[in-house]
């Protein structure tokens, strides 16, 4: 018997029941994949397969129809602090400044923490985000990259066992989306967080991910390929285009969203490209799902 | 910009202001009466004279009158003589009784309306029902019960305050984003603290203006219900200086329940400011 993963999701399917005089609307189905302890995976598809409602369900706002979520063996029923999510939309109250902001999920998983230990956690996280000059101020006060940086904040100062994020840089433009996403990756490198982001740029999956879930369109969508990133760690987003496995993975990737699900990137690797298998970072067993 | 604009708008209030006493001024100065041959003598023991004042007060007898009352506002020589400081505090005491009475009871029945769907199902036949009655039918039906003039207005007040704060609230609360709450959700925040921490600050400005418009018809309805029960308050005392026939108190009174109208309005104004937020 080989020790489950930390997140199990078997058969995961979810329908909408019928509008009137309409039939139900499977979304999609017959989900499986798994991830690692203090893995960096990422959901790409196209608009509508379904990748929010699946992050809205292993964070427990969403129920599914059919199959499980499990977290360390335990099946994910509703929403916990062991998860925090960075919304599409930050979400963040606007009647309560960054600092107020940020320390309402301290003070909600910290109960007993005193008002000198909430600040301090408030401080470490907001300072690591790079928004401490910013901290007494107003959310409409704030650039759309600050936001977004006090939600992953608020996200990380809870210290939860998995990030969830829906397309969290989705609204930046790509010099704000660059600089996040640096943070992000040396944060997460320095903590070992787990995270399961969902993105539709395929630079920020190869930079970000270690393990990337392709999902086909819906209706009846579903997890076509769960590709392992060749390049190696750590990667940074100045030098990973000279990195030789580059080019054939994001064109990969790019094939799978314009064509559709192809020979997997990992049984490619035979036929002329660069070899993926050796250099795949982890060692855990690779899994190809429904291809 | 704005200053000038502000400070221009000013100047041109007071010019409209001048006008208006002009015009008013013109039009009740004494006219001339032309007796004819008639002898003087025989006029005057008539009680006729060649000049005639205006029965509608002039901008003097107004002033004169707001000199009388503002410089002692507060004395009470007998239940029918009284300040108008006095019969403005009576009017307001009963407001902000029925006004908070009211608020205790809508707040608490908005939220829940706003948040059960099954509950917004079973009572809005009833609000939609008792929404739309005048305050002032409810009066009989509150003296009988209650037994007393004072308590019945205030009554009255409870009752026409009461809807625009419970449909606001509960507006406001069905409409708070599911973005807050799915974050509440996420931190696993007790009812208790999602209702006082997210919901209510949240749904804050809108209530408040509910609570803004509540005010200005309690305003409103106050001086019906005081001429209606009399007794005491600045409805009674108006209804008062009409039986008198002393209209330049009348008028006194209409300008300063247009006053303290306006405050009551700024204050709730600036309660919702102090509340609202820019949403991004
Ligand atoms: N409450 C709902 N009722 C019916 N259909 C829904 C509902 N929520 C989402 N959907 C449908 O489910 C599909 C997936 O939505 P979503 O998970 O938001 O997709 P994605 O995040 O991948 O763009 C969409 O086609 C959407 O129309
Ligand atoms: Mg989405």
């Amino acid at each position: 018997m080989t020790t489950p993963a930390f997140i199990q999701v078997d058969g995961l399917e979810k329908t909408f029941p019928a509008p009137m005089g309409q039939e139900p609307v499977t979304v999609f189905q017959n989900l499986d994949f798994e991830i690692e302890k203090g893995e960096f995976v990422c959901l790409i598809g196209h608009s509508g397969c379904g990748k929010s409602t699946i992050l809205n369900i292993l964070a427990g706002l969403d129920a599914a129809t059919d199959g499980y979520v499990f977290m360390e063996n335990k099946e994910v029923t509703g929403p916990g602090l062991d998860r925090g999510v960075v919304f599409q939309g930050h979400a963040l109250m606007p009647w309560l400044t960054v600092r107020e902001n940020v320390a309402f999920a301290v003070k909600s998983r910290f109960k007993r923490h005193s008002k000198d230990e909430v600040n301090a956690q408030v401080e470490k996280y907001v300072d690591m985000v790079g928004l401490t000059p910013a901290i007494d101020k107003k959310p409409h006060q704030l650039s759309g990259g600050m936001r977004q940086r006090v939600g992953i904040a608020r996200a990380f100062a809870i210290e939860p066992k998995m990030l969830l994020m829906d397309e969290p840089f989705g609204a930046l433009d790509a010099l704000t989306r660059g600089v996040i996403q640096d943070e992000l990756l040396a944060i997460c490198q320095a903590t070992n967080q787990t995270v399961f982001m969902i993105t539709h740029d395929v630079d920020e999956a190869i930079l970000l991910a270690d393990k990337i879930l392709l999902m086909t369109n819906g209706p009846f969508a579903e997890v076509a390929e769960c590709a392992y990133n060749p390049l190696k760690k750590p990667r940074s987003r100045q030098e990973m285009h000279h990195d030789e496995h580059y080019y054939p993975f994001r064109n990969h990737l790019m094939d799978f969203l314009v064509n559709g699900p192809s020979t997997p990137y990992a049984d490619k690797a035979s036929d002329g490209t660069p070899p993926a298998m050796e250099e795949a970072p982890r060692s855990g067993p690779r899994r190809v799902v429904n291809a | 910009m704005s200053q000038s604009l502000r400070l221009r708008g000013g100047i041109v209030s007071i010019l409209l202001l001048l006008a208006f006493i002009g015009a008013w001024w013109g039009a009740t100065l004494p006219t001339q009466v032309d007796l004819g041959d008639m002898d003087p003598d025989y006029a005057a023991m008539m009680g006729l004279d060649t000049v005639q004042e205006s029965d509608i007060p002039t901008p003097g007898d107004i002033g004169s009158a707001i000199w009388t009352h503002l410089s002692d506002p507060f004395y009470v020589s007998g239940s029918n003589d009284m300040g108008i400081g006095i019969q403005l505090a009576h009017s307001l005491w009963r407001v902000l009784a029925g006004f908070a009475l009211a608020a205790l009871v809508a707040v608490p029945l908005g939220f829940l309306i706003g948040m059960s769907p099954l509950m917004h199902k079973a009572l809005d036949p009833y609000i939609q029902i008792l929404k739309p009655i005048s305050p002032l039918a409810w009066m009989p039906l509150a003296l009988y019960i209650i037994q007393d003039a004072s308590i019945s207005s205030i009554f009255v007040i409870f009752i026409c305050s009461i809807w625009p704060m419970m449909v606001n609230t509960a507006y406001g609360v069905a409409s708070v984003r599911d973005d807050w709450l799915a974050v509440a959700k996420t931190l696993e925040v007790s009812p208790i603290k999602k209702a006082f921490k997210v919901i209510l600050p949240a749904a804050a400005p809108t209530i408040l203006t509910g609570m803004r418009i509540s005010m200005g018809i309690a305003w409103l309805v106050i001086v019906a219900a005081e001429m209606l029960v009399g007794g005491t308050g600045i409805g009674y005392f108006i209804w008062n200086e009409w039986n008198n026939l002393d209209l330049a108190n009348v008028i006194f009174a209409i300008l300063l329940i247009g006053v303290v109208g306006m405050i009551l309005d700024m204050i709730f104004g600036l309660l919702g400011k102090a509340v609202s937020y820019k949403e991004v």
